[in-house]
């Protein structure tokens, strides 16, 4: 079974020019379990709001590889954004969740993943690259997919571990989040 | 073809608002469809430089604005009364983060309502959005739609706030729901 950190690790390891938007939970501390980054873009809430904030940015950015990654429950609560992205198509956007089947956070309640195929609603919402990864043996191929401007959008459903980690909290001053962030593409802070 | 004056009011303050969009910058018009931003619509698709942008539900519209803005690009939201419901936790993106906001909502619910299911929403729209932090413009004559949203526009993307105009159903009139 692969370990979430060990895949958020892996996907982010030659991110390049990347930009990162984290799902509120265990998704924002495995991606600052791999260090901080100015361009990450951590939510600590709005939830739901992940892979369309993502979506803003990649039509924004072009030029820019979007990667947001999220947990599956995140991802169940904005479920129609597949159909959203689809119609859009921006090929510079990815979106990786890691599937745990639980929602971590509040207890390790039962997710509807143990049901519901999140790859598969994807691909019936139109997304053309949609892969469920089980093995280490995809990650490589996958960090350089993501770090690409073009071929998606593309879902990753990685299935992960339910073993919780240790929790790495990052920026939380969302205003300052925000400012460090447009530096970083060389924009004004507002 | 025989334009209605009705028809051809609600066609001038739709050009209007586009106007102020198209002047303002704005790139991204995520929506929900409604019948009093349906011209509006019409006039962002045909637009090269503007992108309209279907949502499933509004709040998608909310998270996408501030992803937008993080990338260097303007949007505005367009909306029915009824979708400000849809977004009031992720306003919290908007107001912890600080992100300009720019929420053009037709209501419904106020005037001449025909469908009481509405009225809820429509009665608690200005109140919800004020709760959430968003500041709260309403437009109800023609002729000050385009100073309204021109002035909203420069609250949001100058001055960096959240702002919603209100588009009266009395300003919509029979035009969006009596055809």
């Amino acid at each position: 079974m692969l370990e979430r950190r060990n895949v958020v690790s892996a996907l982010l390891g030659t991110r390049g020019e990347m930009a990162v938007v984290t799902g509120l939970g265990s998704a924002t501390y495995d991606v600052a379990a791999v260090g901080d980054h100015p361009r990450n873009f951590y939510l600590w809430g709005a939830m739901g709001g992940a892979a369309s904030l993502a979506l803003g940015l990649a039509m924004a950015q072009p030029e820019t590889p979007v990667v947001a990654i999220t947990g599956d429950g995140e991802m169940l609560m904005a479920i129609g954004t597949f159909c959203t992205i689809a119609l859009q198509a921006p090929p510079n956007l990815s979106i990786v969740v890691l599937d745990n089947g639980l929602y971590g956070e509040t207890g390790s309640q039962k997710s509807h993943t143990g049901v519901s195929d999140l790859a598969g609603i994807a691909k019936a919402s139109g997304i053309a690259m949609i892969e469920t990864v089980t093995t280490s043996s995809e990650l490589d191929e996958i960090a350089a997919s993501i770090s690409l401007t073009a071929g998606g959008p593309r879902v990753y459903v990685v299935k992960v571990s339910q073993e919780p980690k240790p929790r790495v909290l990052p920026l939380r001053e969302g205003a300052h989040a925000k400012a460090r962030f447009r530096e970083a593409f060389g924009l004004t802070a507002d | 073809m025989n334009v209605h004056p009705a028809e051809d009011a609600y066609h001038k303050w739709s050009r209007d608002i586009f106007d102020v969009l198209s002047d303002a910058k704005v790139r991204q018009v995520p929506y929900v469809p409604d019948g009093g931003h349906a011209r509006l619509i019409e006039l962002v698709d045909a637009h090269s430089a503007m992108r309209a942008i279907p949502l499933t539900t509004e709040e998608e519209g909310v998270a996408l604005a501030a992803g937008a803005w993080l990338g260097g690009e303007r949007a505005a939201v367009l909306l029915q009364s009824s979708g400000v419901g849809n977004c009031i936790n992720m306003l919290s993106l908007i107001k912890i983060c600080k992100f300009p906001l720019l929420m053009l909502v037709t209501m419904r619910g106020e005037w001449g309502e025909f469908n009481a299911w509405q009225v809820p929403m429509g009665s608690a729209t200005a109140d919800a959005l004020g709760l959430m932090g968003v500041h709260v413009v309403r437009a109800t004559a023609a002729e000050e739609v385009r100073q309204v949203v021109s002035n909203a526009a420069l609250m949001a993307f100058q001055g960096g706030s959240a702002v919603s105009v209100l588009l009266s159903q009395r300003l919509i009139g029979a035009k969006a729901f009596l055809n």
